[in-house]
């Protein structure tokens, strides 16, 4: 029994322990944030969190979640303390990466940009004024075909701005 | 198929001893991309993550001298944020700062690094010229063996079914003024070394007292060259010296071509690199 909290909900999963964390995200739990591009640790796009870290989760076992905080897409919006404050309309909320990703240009087809906000989020979590340097360093696991990259690290630029004046 | 998390280490040898079938992971990141490859699942797994001795990072004294020991399960990642690393072993900061991208160093340990025993392998030529030393350990006991004595080929390792990798000691160099670590590939993040070139030197009043040189990709396993070596020491850091030790180094290795570059151009570029030596940042040319 692989028992584990997903998004903040605990889980109980009875699979094979060494099916792929991806599959059995996407499948058992049904979350399709978590997308597969490679399945071979090249692009990025699979990126989730295991206790606060991110993880490529085509090259994580369902075993390796046991007694972890897994975070995916779906769940960073709630990482952000400053949303439950903030949150007046009835959309739903969204980490501040994933606002300045849509607003800034930085998602086109959108393929990578799940994995490409996880590793993101972390990094402004560990370092709230990264010049973009640093912020290129970061996403440099993360393959985009659309945008050419500069909006997205625009977009975490912006982001990191946001969250500095939030916090 | 069952995948074990055992959190010490008399677990874990337990384990190997018990399931003579299972296999090793740590961070998975060469074992799951190979199993995948070849179409095949993982089997019976011992996994390496939760053993925190494994993980440290400490700086020690030896009979020889200050080391430091590093645990075999220590991510690529744990490395980087090491101040203990960056400060006494700054190749191996290099190595691990040109090493994949964040989201790979996050799971990839050097312990797989060197059990992999790719001659692409980043932490290894510095683990080489720095003369580190591995620690193995089995139900039936532990041993020492020197790096070169370890890694015996490509993929090749004297490491036993039931044996595991806890740890690499690493000997602070003392009287080594240059540590140079270049790593040519074919794009700036996530590429395997195409050729690489790690060298030590102490250089004292202008000439070279010693050299360490090692090169990446360029052979079954780490290619050293005791010729080039030679060369340098008890000369002056020019370029003609070096242009010497290049010749020397060129004769030494033994490339291979393969879908990221042809054998000629790796046995070039692996005497190219030492010329770099003379115009290293902070040097006066001809110094
Ligand atoms: C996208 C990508 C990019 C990469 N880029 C680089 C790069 O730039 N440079 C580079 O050098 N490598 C690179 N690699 C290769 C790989 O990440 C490294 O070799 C890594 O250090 C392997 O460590 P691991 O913990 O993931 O090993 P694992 O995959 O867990 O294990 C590898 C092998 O070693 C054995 N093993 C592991 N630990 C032990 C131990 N303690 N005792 C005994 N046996 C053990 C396993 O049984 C297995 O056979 C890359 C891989 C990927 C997927
Ligand atoms: S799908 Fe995991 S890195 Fe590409
Ligand atoms: S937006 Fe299409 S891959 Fe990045």
């Amino acid at each position: 029994m692989i028992v584990f909290t997903l998004n903040g909900i605990g889980q109980r999963l009875d699979v094979d322990p060494t099916l792929r964390a991806l599959d059995v995200l996407r499948e058992h739990c049904g979350l399709t944030g978590p997308k597969e591009g490679c399945g071979t640790g090249e692009c990025g796009a699979c990126a989730i969190w295991m206790d606060g870290v991110t993880r490529l989760s085509c090259l994580t076992l369902a075993g390796q979640l046991h007694g972890r905080a897994v975070t995916t897409i779906e769940g960073l919006a709630d990482s952000w303390d400053e949303n439950e404050a903030t949150d007046t309309t009835d959309q739903p909320p969204l980490h501040p990466v994933q606002t300045a990703l849509a607003e800034r240009g930085g998602v086109q087809c959108g393929y990578c940009t799940p994995g490409m906000t996880m590793v993101a989020a972390e990094l402004l979590r560990r370092e709230p004024n990264p010049d973009r340097a640093a912020i290129r360093e970061a996403v440099s696991g993360n393959l985009c075909r659309c945008t050419g990259y500069h909006k997205i690290v625009d977009s975490i630029e912006d982001a990191a701005e946001t969250m500095r004046k939030k916090r | 198929m069952p995948l074990f998390l055992p959190t010490d280490l008399s677990e874990t040898l337990a384990l190997l001893a018990d399931h003579p079938e299972a296999r090793i992971m740590a961070g998975g990141t060469d074992l799951l991309v190979r199993l995948r490859a070849a179409g095949r699942t993982p089997g019976t797994l011992v996994c390496l993550e939760r053993v925190a001795e494994l993980g440290r990072i400490e700086a020690l004294e030896t009979a020889t001298g200050p080391a430091v020991r590093i645990g075999a399960a220590a991510t690529i990642t744990d490395l980087l944020r090491s101040d203990t690393v960056r400060q006494r072993l700054p190749l191996l900061h290099r190595a691990a700062s040109a090493f994949a991208a964040p989201t790979v160093r996050n799971a990839a340990t050097i312990g797989g690094n060197i059990c992999t025993a790719s001659p692409a392998a980043d932490t290894l030529p510095a683990l080489h010229v720095m003369n580190a030393s591995v620690e193995l350990a089995s139900r039936r006991g532990a041993r020492i063996l020197p790096m070169p004595h370890f890694v015996t080929g490509p993929g090749r390792t004297a490491l036993e079914p039931d044996e595991v990798l806890t740890g690499v000691v690493v000997p602070v160099p003392r009287i080594f003024t240059i540590h140079h670590f270049e790593k040519v590939g074919q794009r700036q993040a996530m590429a395997i070394a195409v050729v690489s070139l790690t060298a030590m030197l102490a250089v004292e009043d202008g000439r070279i007292r010693d050299a360490r040189l090692a090169w990446g990709s360029v052979g079954p396993t780490i290619v050293r060259c005791p010729e080039a070596e030679a060369i340098l020491r008890g000369s002056r850091l020019t370029l003609t010296a070096l242009t010497e030790a290049a010749r020397a180094a060129r004769r030494a290795v033994a490339p291979i071509s393969d879908v990221r570059a042809t054998a000629d151009y790796r046995r070039q570029v692996a005497g190219n690199l030492l010329l770099r030596l003379a115009d290293l940042p902070g040097r006066k040319p001809g110094s």
